[in-house]
């Protein structure tokens, strides 16, 4: 039996859930900082 | 751990996350919500297409188009219903579980501007109110605090950044919802008048379903549960309690009513910047004061209130962040310390034309009103602990609703009646500025005579979660 494999499944859990994460982020950041930009833009009237 | 799978699906159980969960997935959950029902804070797009459905001309309405005034309650009633809500619902999410309370504010949300939508089309103003403002200010309400206690037991060690978080997504909500109703609005203009009512439908749509990734994805934590190498801090910090007090019994402490004080100064002196910050701009800094060509346009004050927006989202998560190291009693005495000195120089900015230095200061005057609302559970928490954290951030939302209508009410009896004496230009608003000064006096001493709660309050041997209902 390889010596690693115990440990292994807990590690592609761990790599899984680390993914979902950054796609859990993206799900929410991605609108965020279009609505961010879009007020930025908005923002650089006031300094012409 | 008990065998849940035959539980419903929105059962509270069917929520509790198995072992190993990765916490940092619950913030994108709660920001979902908050995102979607910060949208409110952008109605105000609504305004001129919404009071030109007739005439279909928003410089020329037409006899029976609706007044600014009628379409402004509907925001009103929304802020109204959002404070009554959250203090009604308070008890039952903390009972049902995240799950369920996110669900049904995506429905009252998502349903409120299907609603509406009818009301547009028939141009009948009260089903607007009962859609948007009615129902939909329901889902605000749940939605508002339905992550709150969660986000505080996933992060003990961290509750201000946490809560910071979700509640920025409440401000961040505003600058995703006005250009999406603009581009929608555009979209739709040949099919419908102003393409608002079709607007709304997908607005509706597109809010329901977004909202539904916090719906299937929140989770909380098991009872047990505490991050790995966690150890309470040994630090004394007396506000801090090991205890938990019930919402019920919460209100009955001068706690929560100085924190209700704290939170209804900062919010009304808050409004007042919002309120009128682009007639202020504008008025402040016109051709007539900085030279023919040189003032301000309306262009530019629209800028100015997206920049306020902008720190009032980055506010809600630097300052509840800080609080976590400072603690939440010094962070409200710097925001109402600091407040009085800022909103006292705004007028004298303006007389002297200083634009730069205004917008700066009006800016961090933004930043701190965001991080008031921000600050807010984590305090509560500090006070009265975990076990019903989010029934006692409910009731203390009712200063919000009562600042939503005292803050403008101030604001136009005082610039009114500036105006009435002749007054123009910064002289026009600055009682405004020093009335609101006032106000954060009256919070600061709120704040400063916040102590720890009594324990005679405290609920007696452990508590459970599921009873926190009952």
């Amino acid at each position: 039996m390889n010596p690693h494999q115990p440990s292994a499944a807990p590690a592609a859990i761990e790599e899984a859930r680390g993914g979902s994460a950054v796609l859990a982020w993206l799900y929410v950041g991605i609108p965020l900082a279009w609505g961010v930009s879009q007020t930025f833009i908005k923002a650089l009237a006031l300094f012409k | 751990m008990a065998d849940t799978s035959s539980a419903p699906l929105l059962d509270r159980s069917r929520t509790i996350a198995p072992p190993g969960y990765n916490r940092w997935l619950v913030p994108p959950a709660a920001l979902a919500i908050h995102l979607a029902i910060g949208q409110a804070y952008a109605f105000s797009v609504f305004n001129k297409p919404l009071g030109s459905l007739l005439s279909g001309d928003p410089a020329n309405p037409a006899p029976g188009d609706w007044t600014p005034t009628q379409i402004g309650f509907t925001f009103s009633i929304a802020i109204v219903l959002l404070g009554l809500s959250a203090a009604l619902f308070g008890k039952w999410l903390e009972r049902v579980g995240p799950r369920k309370a996110m669900l049904a504010a995506s429905l009252c949300f998502g349903g409120g501007f299907l609603i509406a939508s009818l009301g547009v089309s028939l141009h009948n103003i009260w089903l607007v109110y009962f859609g948007y403002g009615f129902v939909g200010g329901i889902g605000l309400g749940i939605g508002y605090i339905s992550p709150v206690s969660t986000l505080i037991k996933w992060f003990p060690d961290r509750k201000g950044v946490a809560t910071g978080m979700a509640i920025m997504g409440f401000g961040g909500g505003a600058m995703i919802g006005s250009p999406l109703a603009v581009a929608l609005m555009n979209q739709f203009k040949g099919s419908a008048p102003q393409g608002v009512a079709p607007a709304f439908i997908a607005m509706g749509i597109i809010y329901l379903l977004f909202m539904q990734f916090g719906v299937w994805t929140i989770r909380v934590p098991a009872d047990d549960w505490k991050p790995a190498g966690y150890v309470p801090s040994e630090e004394h910090n007396a506000l801090i309690t090991t205890g938990n007090v019930s919402a019920d019994n919460a209100i009955k402490t001068p706690q929560f009513w100085l924190l209700w004080v704290v939170l209804l100064c900062n919010v009304t002196a808050g409004i007042g910047v919002l309120e009128t910050a682009s007639p202020l701009i504008q008025e402040t800094f016109s051709d007539a004061a900085m030279g023919a060509g040189r003032g301000v346009t309306a262009a530019a004050a629209a800028g100015f209130v997206g920049l306020l927006s902008l720190f009032n989202l980055l506010g809600r998560f630097f300052w509840s962040s800080a609080s976590d190291k400072i603690g939440r009693k010094l962070i409200y005495l710097i925001y109402f310390g600091l407040g009085v000195v800022l909103y006292a120089l705004i007028p004298t900015l303006g007389h002297n034309l200083q634009l730069t230095l205004y917008v700066v200061v009006a800016c961090v005057i933004i930043s701190m009103y965001g991080g008031g609302f921000a600050t807010a559970p984590a305090y509560l928490s500090d006070l009265f602990g975990k076990y019903q954290v989010g029934a006692i951030h409910g009731r203390l939302l009712t200063a919000w609703s009562t600042a939503g209508v005292l803050g403008p009410l101030i604001v136009h009896l005082l610039h009114d009646s500036a105006k009435q004496k002749g007054l123009t230009g910064a002289a026009a608003y600055q009682n405004v500025f020093y009335t609101m000064a006032g106000l954060l006096v009256v919070g600061f001493l709120a704040d400063l005579a916040v102590t720890a709660v009594n324990e005679k309050y405290q609920e007696k041997g452990p508590v459970t979660i599921e009873a926190g209902g009952h």
